[in-house]
């Protein structure tokens, strides 16, 4: 069989967002010299990292619905093919039509086209990481649709022309009196008076889409899951601002990742006490929509599923790296990440902040195109323990840093390292070097680049007169 | 080639190792574990910020037409004659804008989970289709007792996937504004669960 | 019992008073403490750094060097933790099943401090005296690689004459995390700031820990703050009495 037609391909440049324009140290020097950045992180996310911690611990066999969550993730990739195409029959079998794409460039394509032949110049949106991770909406805005995010936080970065910084909680970075300003400035026909107590905002959102959730006629959302032995899929939202545009319009174009499939309905019996205590921390968001291609009188009537690859399929390839399409987006990690909390998502450059963007995100591109990810971490393990389906987040990152390709001066330093620690001798008589205790003890002074960071804010240590290893030695001397 | 075959092949070669899964463990609590708890899901429905109130057959009328305020009660078609309260209307076609412009509406429902506090909507005959719970501000939902389950495993093995679901979970709410839970953004800012007593 | 001692090349080198104090602890609970001198260093930072291949001899040396010993203790939860969850690891990945199954075997008799006294030789009042303020930060490593849990703290607190504090947020991460330090040092710093609050707040004189590692990141920002607290490896603390 000739496979080269069929071989994974990373996600195409050019398009989307899936790579910044910064490394993550620069990108993140910027952020930490932010200090509401940093207090509006620490606030939110030590707020949801007590909320969820408490709903978690109400549940009796919480490990064993980690345990569940993460076999049938491992199952329905090991399964994948045959998922899809189960998918896809009952999707149609139900009344709905099944659209594939390849990357980013023809997901968008196809969503264009769809939209065009209802002869509608707008649509409203339900948030979703993957028309995100394409840059759906610049397609949109240049074919001459006018995309409208509903969700409140997606509403707040489009109207403050901004970038999403979490997965969650896309406007986490935003305060309510930033908030309250950007309403101001942006949100046409808003009360001048309006004040920065949430529900006054929240009520102002609500104003401003009621008349656009009526009047549109054509919806794209993504999906939190799709069943392939009945062709469920389901969006899991709190604001109803999901339930207008999975319920409203005429015609409803779903785009989702391949890897969002899960084999039968009962699996949702984990997936639905997963999500919500792991990224919400509510024992139940307030809403989910749950469909089945076409219900004829209620609903849409017309529905587009577009499953997409982007480079999922070059990310399945790698054994050691595949569990990232594992990932349910409810962004328990970022919240107990110690580098996120300080940093913030823009700082990631990817759609995907955080921990499990700095595994996903070098993996859909190739870790080329996001080399400083894997090293945005300092591997302190706490995304692993938080997962609700167990990625090893800390062994995929050690794993893609084995992947990057390294500078020419680190690999020399590093093999030279290696090649003396593999020498006790030479490795002993280094430690007694006198250039190298004159170096490290400078104290308190400089180092030069790639060291001075270190330097920067921290003593180095008095280099000892006596390494253990010659005390050892002098101690056996009868 | 398509790019239905051009995925579908891609796929398969990333699956070139043949990956053996083991057969998922399910030790977790499955449907049938524990029974229904009143108490459990009145206290998680008003710790979310819906309103409940035991009442009998008798009085879920009375009581939806004084929730509706000044406005009238919207009812789906197949809700039973003696739960309609007076001057009612029921879902016949009826524009988006009827259908906002009601006081309340008022449901029956298909299923409860205690453990979440959760309401599942299945769109039957009592329950209607899925706009009339979604533009009134008030929602009244009507649940018998047996319909209460304990936990997600018992409701996702009652409901029938092939049905439009809706998850109601408290009245709408948003987490974004310094991840804080607010009541109220497009959802209905209302919800009223009557659990009857007889 | 008899025990191989695995200094680490950061105690060897920069911390030999934590490497001295585990030596004398063992020897005064009556144990025969080894030190083979081909040991050099667990090779973490080159895995964590990406550079396996580089790493692979270094793995192999560690566990040629501990084979002929059935217990062998490291003072450090990091290089542990490394050793029992990626020297197999690497060692498959680079196509060496052999000296993949040796790694998992010495791994296997390979013990963080705390992990040995409580767990193999099963004593949790080691005799000592320690009369200051003492603050503990479980590093990252031990708490969620080598998972030693509370077996430290248990530790302390049969320490004669101690001050054990109570460690806010003791659980985050201190911005150590090895060659972070350098390649993301602003963020890096940035935590470390935070830890150094939490361990200012706590009013010890001093901060103990399971690594030199994380000891000598949080030390170094402590002295240039002129914060007036020291960091002093857990070994030293237990290797303390009354007569020293």
């Amino acid at each position: 069989m000739s496979t080269f037609l069929g071989m994974p391909v990373t996600a195409p440049r050019g398009v989307g967002h899936l790579r910044g324009d910064q490394s993550f140290p620069d990108a993140a020097r910027e952020a930490l010299g932010n200090a509401q950045l940093r207090r509006n992180l620490r606030h939110a996310t030590t707020t949801i990292r007590g909320k969820s911690g408490r709903v978690i611990a109400e549940l009796p066999d919480w490990q064993e619905l980690r345990d569940a969550g993460s076999a049938i993730k491992a199952d329905a990739m090991a399964r994948l093919p045959e998922l899809l195409e189960q998918l896809e029959t009952r999707v149609a079998e139900a009344g709905g039509v099944v659209h594939w794409a390849a990357d980013a460039n023809e997901a968008n394509a196809i969503v264009t086209d769809l939209v065009r032949r209802t002869g509608s110049d707008r649509v409203i949106k339900v948030k979703s990481m993957a028309t995100q991770e394409i840059g759906l909406n610049e397609a949109l805005e240049a074919a001459g649709i006018t995309p409208v995010e509903t969700d409140l936080a997606e509403l707040i970065v489009q109207l403050g022309d901004d970038k999403p910084s979490h997965i969650l909680v896309p406007a986490i970075h935003r305060n309510r009196s930033e908030i309250r300003e950007i309403f101001l400035r942006a949100m046409p026909g808003v009360d001048p008076a309006l004040t920065d107590d949430p529900p006054v905002l929240a009520a102002a959102a609500r104003r401003y889409l009621r008349e656009t959730f009526l009047s549109t006629k054509v919806a794209v959302s993504g999906a939190n899951f799709a069943i392939a032995d009945t062709g469920t899929l389901g969006v899991v939202e709190s604001e109803g601002n999901g339930r207008m545009c999975l319920t409203l319009p005429d015609t409803l174009i779903t785009v989702m990742g391949i890897e969002k499939v899960l084999p039968t309905w009962q699996d949702l019996e984990v997936f639905l006490q997963l999500l919500p205590r792991a990224s919400t921390g509510e024992r139940m968001n307030p809403y989910t929509t749950m469909w089945t291609g076409v219900t004829p009188g209620d609903g849409p009537q017309n529905f587009h599923l577009v499953l997409l690859d982007n480079g999922r399929s070059a990310v399945l390839s790698d054994p050691a790296g595949r569990s990232a399409l594992h990932c349910i987006r409810c962004s328990a990690c970022l919240n107990v990440c110690p580098v996120y909390e300080r940093t913030g998502g823009h700082s990631y450059g990817s759609v995907y902040p955080g921990p499990i963007g700095a595994v996903l995100s070098p993996q859909l591109t190739g870790v080329a195109d996001n080399a400083s990810l894997p090293y945005a971490s300092s591997l302190c393990g706490a995304c692993f323990d938080a997962c609700p389906v167990k990625i090893d987040i800390p062994s995929m990152l050690v794993h893609l840093r084995n992947k990057v390709p390294h500078g020419r001066a680190e690999r020399a330093a590093m093999a030279a390292a290696a090649y003396t620690m593999d020498r006790p001798k030479l490795y002993a008589s280094a430690q007694r070097a006198a250039k190298l205790a004159r170096i490290l003890g400078r104290r308190g002074r400089g180092l030069p680049p790639p060291l001075s960071g270190w330097t920067a804010g921290r003593d180095l240590p008095e280099f000892p007169k006596q390494t253990f290893r010659d005390w050892w030695a002098q101690r056996e001397q009868p | 080639m398509s790019s239905r075959d051009l995925i579908l092949g891609r796929v398969r070669a990333a699956l070139r190792d043949a990956p053996v899964v083991p057969v998922a463990p399910r030790d977790y609590r499955p449907a049938g574990t524990n029974r229904a708890d009143l108490d459990v899901l009145i206290d998680r429905l008003v710790d979310y910020k819906a309103e409940v109130y035991r009442v009998p057959s008798a009085e879920v009328a009375a009581t939806a037409a004084r929730l509706a305020g000044d406005g009238a009660v919207l009812v789906p078609p197949g809700l039973p004659e003696e739960w309609r309260p007076a001057g009612a209307y029921a879902d016949d076609h009826l524009t988006a804008d009827r259908i906002a412009e009601a006081g309340a509406v008022l449901t029956a429902a298909a299923v409860a989970v205690a453990e979440t506090g959760t309401i599942v909507l299945d769109a039957s005959p009592d329950q209607g289709r899925r706009v009339i719970t979604l533009l009134p501000d008030v929602h009244v939902c009507v649940l018998r007792p047996a319909q209460v389950v304990a936990s997600v495993p018992d409701a996702i093995a009652r409901l029938d996937p092939c049905r439009p679901l809706t998850w109601i979970s408290g009245p709408s709410a948003t987490s974004d504004i310094e991840l804080n839970r607010v009541e109220g953004v497009h959802g209905p800012r209302h919800l009223h669960v009557l659990i009857l007593t007889d | 019992m008899r025990i191989a001692f695995f200094a680490t090349c950061l105690a060897d080198t920069l911390f030999p008073e934590a490497a001295k104090a585990t030596v004398r602890l063992l020897e005064r609970l009556g144990h025969e403490v080894v030190f083979p001198p081909q040991q050099t260093c667990c090779g973490q930072m080159h895995i964590n750094t990406g550079y396996q291949k580089e790493a692979l001899p270094l793995i192999k040396r560690y566990a040629k060097t501990f084979d002929p010993y059935d217990v062998i203790v490291v003072p450090s939860g990091s290089c542990a933790g490394s050793i029992r969850h990626q020297h197999a690891m690497v060692a498959s990945a680079h196509g060496e099943p052999g000296p993949a199954a040796r790694s998992e075997s010495v791994a296997a008799r390979t013990y963080e401090l705390s992990e040995l006294l409580i767990d193999v030789l099963q004593v949790e009042d080691v005799g000592a005296y320690y009369p200051h303020r003492v603050t503990y930060h479980p590093t990252c490593h031990s708490l969620r690689m080598t998972r030693v849990g509370d077996k430290p703290l248990r530790l302390l607190r049969q320490v004669r004459g101690i001050d054990l504090v109570e460690l806010p947020a003791a659980e985050q991460c201190c911005g150590f995390g090895g060659t972070f330090a350098i390649k993301n040092a602003e963020t890096s710093t940035a935590m470390l700031a935070d830890k150094m609050t939490s361990i200012v707040s706590t009013g010890a004189d001093v901060c103990t820990a399971g690594d030199t590692s994380c000891l000598m990141h949080i030390g170094g920002g402590l002295s240039r703050l002129r914060a007036g607290v020291r960091t002093v490896h857990l070994a030293e603390i237990l290797a303390s009495t009354e007569y020293s």
